[in-house]
C-alpha cells in the first residue's frame, strides 16, 4: 500500500511530523514502511504555460516553434520536438534556469538556428512514472487540463510536493489497505483525531428508487453476505479531476476516466473494492449472485476467455455473467466512453472464495487483494454512498433514490474480554487499569472495565482481533515492546542435551573434517536422469516428484547424495580444482509408492568423494594419487571410531555407475540379518569419462542404520600382563580369493588366543605361477592369565594353515 | 739427562704446534709418547742414576710427559671441534621451506553456525528436536493456525508433492510434533534446526532451500518478557556481549503477540553503516507468544500454559557474520569457498 502524505493529512492532522517521522512511528508500531519516496524528483522552476502559437521549424521537419505564455510580460519562444504539441494547450514549461530530475539545467539555446527560451516537458522528464499514464502521453509532452492556471508551479498542479510511504503489510493488517485504516493507525500512534469524509456530500438523488431499477438476489449466501448497488443516470465519461488523478498516481494506480477513477479512489480510501457496470449493457433489472456452472465460460475485461468452476462466484444480470465476484468485471458490461448509466456495486464477498478463484485463474487485482483478506462489512454502504456522491460531483450523474441491497446477515462488532491480570502475566509487565484503558481509548476500541476485567467491543474494521491475546498484542505494541522488561524463565531447571544420534553425527563431522575432508551441502532436489545414472543404495525406489517443480533439474527428491557430489566434482574441476576430499550429511527420500499417500521414509546419509592427489603438493616429493584404499580407509575409520567392527562386513558388490571390480558393499551383519548399508567404490570409468573426471572414489553410508548399534560407552580392557607371541603366515592362493575371506578363515580356525590379525603384504610375481598371489598375514597370540607355551602356538599355527589349505587351497609360501 | 728431557719437551711442543691434521697428530703422539718413543727410552735409562738423582729426574720426566700429553690432547680437542663444526655446516638446510602439512578439512559454514546456536541453547537447558523435511499439510500449516486458503499462506510459497504433502516451509512442524508427543506434559524446551524449502527463484539473497533454527518453550507461566530475556541472552552469546536487541511488532499466524527482532549491527556497533542500511540494526529473527489455537491443537490448554517461539534464518546470520554476499555459495560447494572455513 502506497500512502500519500498529503492525502493522509486530510484525515489526520500531521502537523509536527514529517513523512520520515511517520515511517519510523509506523514501523515501531508494527507496520513496516519499506521506503519513503518523494514525488518531486528534483524539479525547480517548472510552471504551467499556455501555447498560443505553433509553427513548423523552418529548417527541421520534426521540430515546432511555439509561443508560450507563462504569465510573464513577454511570451517565450520555445522549440519543441514532441509530435503532440499544439496551440491552445496548457503544458509544463521549464523556463531558463529550471532544473529537472536528471539534474538537467535549462539554458537559453539555439536549435537549428532558432532561439529557444525553455523546454516543454513530458511526464517522464518530470520524473513521473509513465507506466501510470496513457500511451499518447507517454510519447509526447504532458498536456494539462485547461483549468490549470498559467504561471502556477507545476509541483502544485501535479501535487508533486508530496511524499509517499510504501507499507509492507502483514496479512493481518489488511485494514491498512485503506487510507482510512492508515489514518486510524496514525491517529492512534499520535493520539490525535480522525476526520472522516462526509459520505453523502454532493449526492444528488432523484426519480425511481434504486431497488426498483435493479433487484438483487443472492443464491450463494455462504460466499456473499451482503450485496448493495446504486444506479446512477446521466453520467458523462471524461477525465477525472487532476487532484484525483494525482492521488491515484501517488498510490500507483493509473487514471482511466472519471467513473473508473472514482471506484478506485473510494477503494483506496475505504478499502472497499467497487465495480461499475454499464447499466445499458446489462440484460435487465436484476442482479443475481450465484456459483458459476462447472465449465461455464466468461470473458473478463482484459478480453481473455476463462473457464470457470462451480466453487467460483459469478455476478449475473439474470441472463449472463457480468463479473467474477471480487476478482474482475466482464468485458460485456464494461464502462466505455459512451456509457451513460451505471450500476455501482459494493459487496462483501468471502475472502477464501475470492482467493481461490483469483489464484486458479492467475488473476490478482487490487480488488481481489482486499477481498481475500476480508473487507470491513461496515464500509460496504459507506463506500457505495461515497462513490455515488463523487460520481454526482465529477461525472455529472444523478443517483436513483436509495440503495438496492440484499443482506444475508448483519455484522456486529465482536466483544472480547481480557483481564488486567492476564495481560500482565502474559507480557511480564505491571500495567495498571488506567494504562490499559488509555491504550484502548487511543485505539478507539470502546470498552467496559469491571474489577480489572476489560470487555472490548472490537470495531469491524479490525477483523484480525478476535481473541484476548489479540487485545494483549495491541496493548503491548502501543505500550511499546521496548518498555517490556527482560526476565528469565521461572520454574524447574531443565538439562540441555543432545540425543545419541545427534552426538554421533557431530562427532563424525569433527572426525571427518580433522581427517582432511571438507563438508559440502547440496540441494535436495535433483533431476531424474541423475538418479538413473548413479542410484546408490536404493535403485528400486520411486523418486518422489514435486507437483510443480521450478525446473526439470530440480524436479525430484534425491534418493542418494552421490549424484550431486559428482556434479560438485565436475563444477570444481571446471574451475581447475582437481584434488578433492569432501563429505556431506543429508537426507534422502524413499518410497515404493507411485503416488504418495503417506510421507516417504527419510534416511540420513553420509557421503564422501575423493579424487586427485592424496596429500597437498610438497616440494619434497611427488604426491600419490587417491585410490580405492583411501576411501575404504575413511569407511574403516568410521566403523572403528563408532565401535562397529563386529557389525559391519565388506563384500564385493556390483552397482550401477560403479567400477565393477572396484566396489564394495558394507553390510550390517548379525546372526539373523545381512543388510546393505553402504557402498564404497570407484565411479565407473565410462561415467568418469563422460563427466571428464579423473579417477574418482565415493562412499555412501546410511548413517541412520548405524546409530542403534553404536555402543553407548567405551568398554575398557585391562592392559595385558603377559607377553604376546607373533607369527607370520604367507600363503599362495588363487587371485580370486579375497583377503577378507582368508582372514575370516583364520579367525574361525583359531581359538581365543588370537589377539589381532592383519595383512602386511600382497605379492604377485611370475614365479608364483599365473593367476596366483601371495598374501602375508601377521598374527598376534596372547593369553590373559599366563605366558603362552611354544607348543600351543605351533598347534594353533598348524591348525590355521590346515584350514587355509582345505578351504582355499592355500599353500605356504616357501 | 735433565737437559735432554727439557729439550725433548721443547722439540715436541714445537712440532705439535705445526701439526695440520688429526692423522699427523696421531703420528706425533706415537713418536713422542709411544713405547718406542724417546721418552720411554730415557725412562728406561734411569736405572743408571744415583738414588738421589732418580726421584728428581723421575719428576722431570713425568712433568715432560704430562706437558706433551696435555698439548696432544689440546690439539686433539681443537681438531674434534673443527670436525664437528664442519659436519654441522654440511648439514645446514633451508629452514624457510614450507613444512609437511596434511590436508585440512573443515565443517560447512552453515553447520558451524547451527552448532554454535545449538550450544548456546543447550547451555540454557534446551533439547534439540528433529523431524521430517517432507511434511503433511496439517503439521506445516493447519496445526500452526494456517487453515487452507488462509491469506497468510502467501507468506510462504511452498513445494507441494501431493495436495496433502509438501516440503516443510519452516521447522515449526517439529514443534507441533514434539508437543503432540509430550501429551500435555510441561515444560517443553526445544530448538529445531533443519532444512526448509520455499518456492523462491535462487539469487544472491534468495534460496529455495535454506536452514532454520527454531525454538519453542511451553510452560505454566511463560511470558513475553521471558522471550525477550532469552533472545537477549542468545544475541549476546552469538554476536558478543555488547549486543542489544530491539523488538518490533509483527505478524505470524502461529504467534500472538508477534515480534521481529533486530540486533545491533556488529560492523558499526549501532551507529549506522552501509550493511545495516544506516539504521544501526540488523533483522535476524521472528518470534512471539505461541498462539492459543496452536497450543490447543497440540493438546495443551491455553488457559493453563503459555509459550514462546522463535525462528532464525541460519544463512542470513552466516552471511552477516562472515561477510558473504551471495547465499548460493552455501549450496554450490566451490571448494575455494569451503576451504576458507577449514579453521578452528
Ligand atoms: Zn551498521
Amino acid at each position: 500500500m502506497k500512502v500519500s502524505y498529503q492525502w493522509l493529512s486530510e484525515y489526520v492532522d500531521l502537523t509536527g511530523y514529517t513523512a520520515q517521522d511517520l515511517a519510523e512511528l509506523l514501523t515501531r508500531g508494527g507496520i513496516e514502511v519499506d521506503v519513503v519516496e518523494s514525488r518531486n524528483k528534483g524539479i525547480q522552476q517548472v510552471v504551467v504555460g499556455f501555447v498560443t502559437e505553433r509553427e513548423k521549424h523552418p529548417d527541421a521537419d520534426k521540430l515546432n516553434v511555439c509561443k508560450v505564455d507563462v504569465g510573464s510580460d513577454e511570451q517565450l519562444q520555445i522549440v519543441c520536438g514532441a509530435p503532440n504539441v499544439d496551440a491552445g494547450q496548457k503544458v509544463p514549461v521549464a523556463t531558463v534556469g529550471a532544473r529537472l530530475p536528471d539534474g538537467l539545467k535549462i539554458k537559453r539555446a539555439k536549435l537549428r538556428g532558432v532561439e529557444s527560451q525553455g523546454m516543454i516537458c513530458s511526464a517522464k522528464e518530470l520524473g513521473m512514472n509513465d507506466r501510470l499514464l496513457p500511451k499518447e502521453i507517454q510519447e509526447g509532452i504532458l498536456v494539462l487540463p485547461a483549468a490549470a492556471e498559467i504561471g502556477t508551479d507545476i509541483l502544485d498542479v501535479l501535487s508533486l510536493n508530496d511524499e509517499v510511504l510504501e507499507l509492507d503489510l502483514t496479512p493481518n493488517r489488511s485494514d491498512c489497505l485503506s487510507m482510512l485504516g492508515v489514518a486510524y493507525e496514525i491517529a492512534t500512534l499520535l493520539g490525535r483525531e480522525v476526520k472522516l469524509p462526509h459520505v453523502q456530500e454532493g449526492l444528488r438523488e432523484s426519480g425511481t428508487a434504486a431497488s426498483e431499477k435493479v433487484q438483487i438476489a443472492i443464491s450463494a449466501p455462504e460466499q456473499c453476505s451482503h450485496y448493495a448497488a446504486r444506479v446512477i443516470d446521466g453520467v458523462a465519461i471524461a477525465p477525472s479531476p487532476l487532484w484525483m488523478q494525482n492521488r491515484l498516481m501517488a498510490a500507483g494506480i493509473r487514471p482511466i476516466n472519471n467513473v473508473v477513477d472514482i471506484t478506485n479512489y473510494v477503494m483506496l480510501e475505504y478499502g472497499q473494492p467497487l465495480h461499475a457496470f454499464d447499466a445499458d449493457r446489462m440484460a435487465g433489472d436484476r442482479i443475481d449472485v450465484r456459483h458459476a456452472y462447472e465449465g461455464e465460460r466468461f470473458v473478463t475485461l482484459d478480453d481473455v476467455e476463462r473457464e470457470l468452476h462451480s466453487h467460483m462466484l459469478l455476478i449475473t444480470d439474470g441472463e449472463k455473467g457480468v463479473a467474477l465476484a471480487g476478482v474482475m468485471g466482464g468485458a460485456n458490461s464494461e464502462v466505455t466512453g459512451t456509457t451513460a448509466r451505471i450500476v455501482l456495486e459494493s459487496a462483501k464477498f468471502d475472502g477464501g472464495t475470492v482467493r481461490k478463484t483469483s489464484r486458479e485463474l492467475g488473476l490478482r487485482s487490487e480488488s481481489s487483494l482486499r477481498f481475500e483478506k476480508e473487507v470491513d462489512p461496515a464500509r460496504v454502504i459507506q463506500a457505495l454512498d461515497r462513490a455515488a456522491s463523487l460520481m454526482c460531483q465529477y461525472a455529472g450523474g444523478t443517483a436513483a433514490k436509495g440503495i438496492s441491497e440484499h443482506r444475508v446477515k448483519e455484522a456486529h462488532p465482536l466483544a472480547v474480554t481480557v483481564t488486567l491480570d492476564k495481560i500482565n502475566r502474559y507480557l511480564g509487565t505491571s500495567l495498571s487499569v488506567d494504562q490499559v484503558g488509555d491504550i484502548l481509548t487511543k485505539l478507539r476500541f470502546p470498552y467496559q472495565e469491571k474489577q480489572s476485567s476489560f470487555t472490548v467491543e472490537v470495531p469491524t474494521r479490525r477483523g484480525d482481533i478476535t481473541l484476548d491475546v489479540d487485545i494483549i498484542e495491541e496493548v503491548a505494541r502501543l505500550y511499546g515492546y521496548d518498555e517490556i522488561p527482560t526476565t528469565w524463565i521461572e520454574g524447574e531447571i531443565t538439562p540441555g542435551a543432545l540425543t545419541a544420534s545427534q552426538r554421533i553425527r557431530r562427532s563424525l563431522r569433527e572426525l571427518l573434517s580433522s581427517s582432511g575432508l571438507l563438508e559440502a551441502s547440496n540441494y535436495s532436489f535433483v533431476q531424474p536422469d541423475q538418479i538413473r545414472e548413479l542410484p546408490g543404495l536404493y535403485p528400486q525406489v520411486k523418486p518422489v516428484a514435486l507437483a510443480m517443480p521450478m525446473s526439470e533439474e530440480r524436479s525430484v527428491m534425491r534418493t542418494s547424495l552421490l549424484p550431486q557430489l559428482v556434479e560438485m566434482a565436475v563444477y570444481n574441476r571446471n574451475r581447475n580444482v582437481e584434488d578433492m576430499a569432501v563429505f556431506e550429511f543429508g537426507r534422502i527420500f524413499l518410497t515404493e509408492q507411485e503416488q504418495l499417500s503417506e510421507l516417504p521414509r527419510e534416511r540420513e546419509m553420509l557421503a564422501v568423494l575423493m579424487t586427485g592427489n592424496r596429500e597437498p603438493l610438497h616440494w619434497n616429493g611427488k604426491p600419490a594419487k587417491t585410490d580405492f584404499y583411501d576411501i575404504k580407509g575413511v569407511a574403516d575409520q568410521i566403523v572403528r571410531y563408532l565401535g562397529l567392527e563386529t557389525h559391519i562386513r565388506c563384500e564385493e558388490l556390483q552397482v550401477e555407475g560403479f567400477h565393477p571390480g572396484r566396489t564394495a558393499g558394507m553390510y550390517m551383519t548379525d546372526a539373523t540379518s545381512h543388510t546393505l548399508v553402504g557402498i564404497i567404490g570407484q565411479l565407473h570409468p565410462e561415467l568418469q569419462k563422460e563427466k571428464d573426471l579423473a579417477e574418482t572414489y565415493v562412499l555412501e553410508l546410511e548413517i541412520d542404520a548405524l546409530y542403534e548399534h553404536v555402543p553407548a560407552e567405551i568398554a575398557y580392557h585391562a592392559l595385558p600382563r603377559f607377553p604376546a607371541v607373533s607369527r607370520d603366515i604367507a600363503v599362495v592362493v588363487d587371485e580370486s580369493v579375497t583377503a577378507g575371506v582368508l582372514m575370516d578363515t583364520v579367525r574361525a580356525s583359531s581359538g581365543d588366543l588370537l589377539e589381532s590379525l592383519s595383512v602386511f603384504d600382497i605379492y604377485q610375481g611370475e614365479h608364483l605361477g599365473a593367476g596366483k598371489k601371495s598374501v602375508a598375514l601377521s598374527l598376534v597370540f596372547r593369553h590373559a592369565e599366563r605366558t603362552l607355551q611354544d607348543e600351543e602356538i605351533t598347534a594353533q599355527y598348524e591348525q590355521i594353515v590346515d584350514a587355509l589349505a582345505s578351504t582355499h587351497g592355500a599353500e605356504l609360501r616357501k | 739427562m735433565r737437559e735432554r728431557l727439557l729439550s725433548l719437551k721443547d722439540e715436541a711442543l714445537q712440532e705439535l704446534e705445526q701439526v695440520q691434521s688429526a692423522a699427523e697428530l696421531n703420528e706425533l703422539r706415537i713418536k713422542y709418547l709411544g713405547k718406542k718413543g724417546p721418552l720411554t727410552e730415557i725412562m728406561r735409562g734411569m736405572g743408571g742414576l744415583s738414588a738421589e738423582e732418580r726421584p728428581v729426574i723421575g719428576q722431570v720426566a713425568n712433568e715432560v710427559r704430562g706437558a706433551i700429553e696435555a698439548a696432544v690432547q689440546a690439539r686433539q680437542d681443537a681438531f674434534d671441534r673443527a670436525e664437528t663444526e664442519r659436519r654441522l655446516q654440511q648439514e645446514k638446510i633451508d629452514v624457510t621451506l614450507p613444512g609437511r602439512v596434511s590436508k585440512q578439512g573443515g565443517i560447512h559454514p552453515l553447520y558451524r553456525i547451527v552448532q554454535k546456536m545449538e550450544d548456546i541453547f543447550l547451555g540454557m537447558g534446551y533439547k534439540v528436536a528433529e523431524g521430517p523435511e517432507m511434511e503433511q499439510d496439517y503439521y506445516n500449516f493447519e496445526a500452526l493456525n494456517l487453515p487452507k486458503n488462509h491469506p497468510a499462506r502467501d507468506m510462504q510459497d511452498s513445494f507441494y508433492v501431493t495436495e496433502d504433502i509438501l516440503m516443510r516451509t519452516h521447522t515449526s512442524p517439529v514443534q507441533v510434533r514434539t508437543m503432540e508427543a509430550m501429551k500435555g506434559e510441561v515444560p517443553v524446551k526445544i530448538i529445531c534446526p533443519g532444512r526448509v524449502y520455499r518456492r523462491d527463484n535462487d539469487d544472491a539473497t534468495h534460496s529455495h532451500v535454506f536452514t532454520q533454527v527454531e525454538g519453542l518453550v511451553v510452560g505454566p507461566n511463560i511470558r513475553f518478557s521471558d522471550l525477550k530475556g532469552t533472545l537477549l541472552q542468545f544475541a549476546k552469546e552469538m554476536f558478543g556481549p555488547q549486543t542489544q536487541i530491539r523488538m518490533r511488532p509483527s505478524f505470524f499466524p502461529f504467534t500472538e503477540p508477534s515480534a521481529e527482532v533486530d540486533v545491533t549491527c556488529a560492523s558499526c556497533g549501532g551507529d549506522g553503516c552501509r550493511i545495516c542500511k544506516h539504521t544501526g540494526w540488523i533483522e535476524i529473527l521472528g518470534s512471539g507468544m505461541v498462539h492459543p489455537r496452536v497450543l490447543q491443537m497440540a493438546g495443551y490448554d491455553p488457559n493453563e500454559v503459555s509459550g514462546f517461539a522463535f525462528g532464525i534464518g541460519v544463512e542470513r546470520i552466516a552471511m552477516k557474520k562472515y561477510g558473504i554476499d551471495d547465499i548460493r555459495h552455501f549450496y554450490v560447494n566451490d571448494l575455494r569457498f569451503l576451504r576458507q572455513f577449514a579453521k578452528y
